[in-house]
């Protein structure tokens, strides 16, 4: 399958959002989406690591693990290159620069476990994407993800200053319906770039 | 007879499963595992396979953890549960593949997801790492169960009105207008949004501030 690497990253961003087709990364949709600065911050800071992550296990998944033949262990070798990425990238950034850590710091942890980091390097492997197309899958797909959580978390806040919602709806409810008439509006660029 | 039962339901197992199936679901009162929960359930038989592999890797996962509580040092505790969740998601993984290829192919990289799925490592780091091994088995199996169920309520429910068949058998009428919408993320979302004011409302959860 021969696809330009410029429509996968298009692609990833729209007609397949890995939040509103895929279902995946719910849980700090659902926690961190109450305020437009935080889901912001969030946003900003999977873009980075999911990009990074993506890039890293690319290459130990061809360098190390094609050529030993030990791909059934690559669940495990994924997550724990995630979690020592994450840890590095942390105190990089606690090192070299501290306000970057402040604004940013408190998101990183949580980044670890959240599904769409793991997800893209599981799409990429099971796609057979070279090196190229992982990095605009990668970004294309947190970009994505990041558009989501900064409108759920926009219309929340406007919808939480006027809306009179029923007991049962508050908190998570009212966001899962939020998120399907978004996914609803984001079917509507379904039939522009086909991946797989 | 009657006094006896009521003594049991002060018993420490038997409220550990209570709160696993009902008071404290992890789909509708902590609402986490939300995203296996939407993205496998069009077919029941997917949920099922799903509510099992998750269920096997959150009890396997609390007993070793819970076994080795007074060894993990707390600073790597993360990555400890990490290295068994995936562990064991690989047996799940392998499992699938070797006798439901079908199954195995229709789920995808959500098999995977499992490790990254909150209610495994809700359970470890909640409960399993301050508890004896017996009651973190009784709380991880009572917390699979009640995935489980929730998965199957919302898959019968999207399968019946999204293809009109219950484990692929017709039980709609040849007539039946499938709602396609309800077999992809749209439907999904807003039936999950019902599913937890019914379900919130029955179980009188207080909505966070």
């Amino acid at each position: 399958m021969n696809t330009h690497p410029l429509l996968i990253f298009i692609a990833a961003i729209f007609p397949h959002n890995i939040a509103l087709t895929y279902i995946l990364g719910m849980c700090p949709l659902i926690a961190i989406s109450k305020n437009l600065k935080t889901a912001f911050g969030m946003g900003i800071s999977v873009i980075f690591v999911v990009t990074l992550t993506a890039v890293i296990n690319w290459f130990v998944y061809n360098l190390i693990l094609l050529p030993t033949n030990s791909q059934i262990i690559s669940y495990v070798i994924f997550i724990i290159t995630i979690a020592a990425s994450v840890q590095l990238v942390e105190m990089l950034l606690e090192r070299f620069f501290p306000p970057l850590q402040v604004a940013f710091g408190i998101f990183l942890p949580l980044i670890t476990v959240n599904c769409i980091v793991l997800a893209v390097s599981l799409f990429m492997v099971l796609r057979e994407y070279d090196f190229i197309k992982t990095v605009c899958f990668a970004s294309g797909s947190a970009i994505g993800w990041a558009i989501t959580i900064v409108t759920v978390s926009a219309i929340k806040e406007k919808l939480l200053l006027i809306a009179d919602i029923p007991k049962g709806l508050k908190g998570p409810a009212i966001t899962m319906i939020i998120l399907g008439i978004l996914s609803l509006a984001f079917m509507g660029f379904g039939g522009m770039v086909k991946i797989r | 007879m009657f006094k006896k039962i009521k003594k049991l339901t002060y018993t420490r197992p038997f409220r550990i499963i209570i709160n696993g199936l009902w008071k404290d679901n992890p789909i509708f009162c902590m609402v986490l595992g939300i995203c296996s929960s939407l993205a496998i359930t069009n077919r029941v038989e997917n949920a099922i396979a799903m509510g099992l592999g998750v269920t096997f890797v959150t009890v396997a996962t609390s007993v070793i953890i819970s076994a080795m509580r007074n060894f993990i040092p707390s600073r790597v505790r993360m990555i400890t549960y990490m290295v068994v969740i995936s562990t064991f998601v690989i047996c799940v993984d392998q499992f699938l593949k070797a006798f439901f290829p079908t199954i195995s192919e229709a789920m995808g990289p959500y098999v995977g997801l499992i490790i990254t799925n909150c209610i495994v490592m809700g359970r470890a780091e909640g409960f399993a790492m301050k508890n004896p091994v017996v009651y973190s088995f009784l709380d991880a199996l009572s917390c699979g169960i009640g995935y489980t169920y929730t998965l199957l309520i919302i898959s019968i429910i999207r399968e019946i009105l999204a293809f009109g068949t219950i484990l692929r058998y017709r039980v709609m009428p040849q007539t039946w207008t499938n709602w396609v919408a309800l077999a992809m993320a749209p439907g999904a979302f807003v039936l999950l949004a019902l599913y937890l004011w019914i379900m919130r409302t029955l179980a009188k959860v207080e909505p966070e501030k």
